[in-house]
């Protein structure tokens, strides 16, 4: 495949990478962490807006900014992925239909519950008529969205795509998934993201955009090199066997990696599987953590694929990210690494452009 | 030069037939699989037909044979069901070396346990087995582990072109050496939820749908899946196996105009057809058969009757909507009618659109409305999906060598 670019940038998350007020010194305790709402009148019109769910709003902001970033105006292709999708009518619906027995029921909430209603909105503001995909698939979902765009720029199709990574929380969704554990019961102070001894995450929800390019030029952040995705391995061997093999395929040893972004989230029951990594394989490497900026969810790695692209051009590394080695840039090849509860494993491979 | 995609398994359910020789018996013999409420239970089963797959939960759970401690949603049922016919029609090994993935599509995912125990969901402080059943992904996953797929997997939802859309990005994974074989298609369980959207939409037919007619009143939602294994034709060749069609041309568009209805001239499936056939290296007049998207809603067969027009002039191929046989299948309805697609093909076919009387007044179609023999090179299958979302596949018959 030829070398891809990442030409333009922009995350609506809780916590914006490397800022200044980062996540922890706040001392609040927090159920889940939420986007701080950013200033949607500057890319909605207020007319536009009043229907639009948060994870509509927030990823118009995204890929609009984004696309202002990286100077291009219309992409090639459009392609999100996010795990699931419009949630917050989806529940909309779902209550009414239960609660008015299927009677007396709005459309609006139903028509924007698709999956795709995020980019299609997207292509509607633009105006794009060009190819438009959605990927759900829980943790592989913007896995899957960027390898789709990395494959459309190696096959001709497109130069610049947009491609975007997004998940929303709702109160019902955090709730019931603290049912199932996945969520931590109680909440937690913030600077103890990583330490509460409670099992499940901290969740969270972000939309983070991307303008992807055959083109370098001097605004490119980064390369994306490569991508992977894997299934419920049978353990710690395969793990390590998968991103050895993952390196391999992409012509670098442990040694070249300067930087592993890993998903830690501080659920004690599958934080392990990173340590186990980092014991085995990193153990000499520079380990940075992300999920305290934006908590868990299934988007996450888009997020992470944020905060690896600016890495290139930051000086210091926050010391809430710093898990092991120098906190000090500037390197050459960034590896992700996320899994989710040992069941979803991803690998994004970012180069020095 | 990529390799050729070729398909060599398929596997379908649906209210019509719960395989694919039953599908094309149903289809030959004209019989519809629509009709009254059986299996949903909802305040409105008197209200509406249905093309159901017509077994409960505790049946289709019998008919695939599950692992048995998963939790499994009717979404996932149905996927197991033909996903797994694709793979034995095609005789895939996977122990044979070769990578496969599987890409699956779906539009409510788990909603129909789901919708069933929402509120113990949310107040029962015991965990109920089916929450985590409900994102997309889910049915993917159990389809991955009863057939043993693990080298890549992953779901699309676009709405009503979800499965169009498996099945291209399928080929490309194929094309660009990702992978060398792909299980690709689509699942979708009926919900409560979903003939509620619709209703709320208005644009359902009490009554039998009738495609491209000028008296249609909307569409008949059905349910079912189907898959088809996508290979690299050379691998294919090699191991002799039985090739169905090749997947020549395909293409993605967005109509950019509304959420839910198609622009006036039907921009989006005007190039996503446009696209497809310039893919395969196709002239329209190439094409002999549309199996069209069809819904039988006033807006999408008005605007998929004119962007038929733009792309073909006065050359139109013989066209017709199977979804008065098998109702809308949503986020199957692609794979379904990819099925159907090759179903005609192989047997120089073209199925006929059901419950036709009068053109509507403009652009004035008259489909295919007898089952007629034809020979047949390439067909053409559109899908078009809430959000603008505008698909367009080619399959193309390949000569034994």
């Amino acid at each position: 495949m030829n070398r891809v670019y990442i030409n333009g940038i922009s995350t609506v998350a809780p916590h914006q990478p490397f800022a200044v007020e980062a996540a922890g010194n706040s001392g609040e305790r927090l159920s889940y962490l939420q986007v701080r709402k950013p200033e949607y009148r500057k890319y909605i019109e207020p007319k536009a807006m009043r229907r639009m769910s948060k994870i509509v709003r927030m990823s118009i902001v995204a890929a609009k900014e984004a696309l202002q970033d990286s100077s291009v105006e219309q992409p090639d292709a459009i392609v999100t992925g996010t795990g699931m999708g419009c949630q917050a009518d989806t529940e909309k619906f779902l209550n009414s239909m239960i609660n008015n027995k299927e009677t007396l029921l709005n459309p609006t909430a139903f028509i924007q519950s698709t999956h795709n209603t995020i980019g299609a909105q997207v292509a509607l503001i633009l105006g794009n008529t060009n190819y438009n995909m959605t990927y759900v698939h829980r943790t592989f979902s913007f896995e899957s969205a960027l390898l789709d765009s990395l494959m459309l720029i190696s096959e001709g199709e497109a130069v610049n795509v947009l491609v975007g990574g997004v998940d929303e929380i709702t109160e019902e969704s955090h709730l019931i998934k603290t049912r199932i554990g996945y969520y931590k019961k109680e909440p937690v102070r913030d600077g103890d993201f990583y330490h509460d001894k409670q099992p499940g995450a901290v969740a969270g929800e972000s939309a983070s955009f991307f303008v992807l390019s055959s083109q370098k030029n001097d605004h490119s952040y980064a390369s994306v090199d490569g991508i992977s995705t894997f299934y419920r391995p049978s353990g710690r061997e395969e793990t390590a066997e998968k991103v050895r093999y993952f390196l391999k395929e992409n012509h670098l040893t442990v040694e070249d990696v300067d930087f592993v972004l890993m998903g830690y989230n501080g659920d004690t029951e599958f934080d392990g599987i990173y340590d186990l990594l980092v014991g085995d394989l990193f153990a000499r490497n520079t380990i940075i953590r992300y999920k305290h900026l934006c908590g868990e969810h299934d988007a996450s790695s888009a997020f992470a694929t944020c905060v690896a692209a600016k890495l290139f051009r930051e000086k210091v590394i926050p010391g809430l990210m710093l898990k092991q080695g120098r906190g000090t840039v500037p390197g050459k090849n960034i590896l992700i690494y996320n899994q989710f509860r040992n069941i979803n494993h991803s690998l994004i491979l970012l180069g020095r452009p | 030069m990529p390799p050729k995609v070729i398909v060599t398994g398929a596997g379908i359910i649906t209210s019509i037939g719960n395989n694919v020789d039953e599908t094309f018996q149903a289809l030959i013999s004209g019989q519809s699989g629509i009709q009254s409420i059986q299996v949903l239970d909802t305040v409105h089963n008197n209200d509406f037909v249905l093309g159901e797959v017509p077994y409960t939960h505790e049946e289709l759970l019998q008919m695939a044979k599950p692992h048995p401690h998963k939790p499994l949603t009717r979404t996932a049922l149905l996927g197991i069901i033909a996903a797994r016919q694709a793979c034995q029609d095609a005789g895939i090994d996977l122990n044979d070396g070769l990578k496969t993935g599987l890409v699956s599509a779906t539009t409510v995912g788990g909603m129909d346990r789901s919708e069933l125990f929402y509120k113990d969901f949310l107040h029962k402080a015991e965990a109920n087995p089916f929450i985590d059943t409900h994102h997309a992904g889910n049915s993917t996953e159990m389809i991955a582990e009863m057939l043993e797929i693990k080298d890549l997997m992953t779901t699309i939802s676009t709405a009503c072109s979800s499965s169009l859309n498996s099945l291209m990005f399928g080929a490309r994974l194929i094309k660009s050496g990702m992978v060398d074989r792909v299980v690709a298609g689509g699942t979708d369980g009926l919900s409560k939820f979903t003939l509620n959207g619709f209703n709320t939409l208005m644009i359902l037919d009490k009554n039998l749908c009738r495609p491209f007619d000028a008296e249609r009143k909307g569409l008949n939602l059905g349910e079912g899946a189907a898959y088809l294994v996508l290979e690299n034709e050379k691998s294919a060749r090699q191991s002799g196996k039985t090739i169905y069609a090749e997947l020549a041309g395909y293409a993605n568009a967005n109509d950019a105009f509304h959420q839910t209805a198609s622009s006036e001239h039907g921009e989006g499936p005007f190039l996503a057809m446009q696209k497809a056939l310039h893919k395969a290296d196709f002239k329209p007049a190439d094409i002999d058969y549309i199996n069209v998207h069809g819904t039988g809603t006033e807006n999408n067969d008005l605007t998929e009757g004119r962007a038929m027009i733009r792309l073909f002039g006065d050359r139109l191929p013989a066209f017709s909507s199977t979804k008065a046989f098998t109702g809308h299948t949503l986020g199957a309805a692609g794979a379904v009618e990819s099925v159907i697609s090759i179903l005609a093909l192989q047997n120089n076919v073209v199925f006929p659109n059901l419950n036709f009387r009068t053109p509507m007044p403009e652009p004035g179609l008259t489909p295919v409305t007898e089952t007629v023999e034809k020979e047949l090179h390439h067909v053409l299958t559109n899908s078009f999906g809430f959000g603008g979302n505008d698909s367009s596949l080619v399959f193309s018959k390949v000569k034994k060598t």
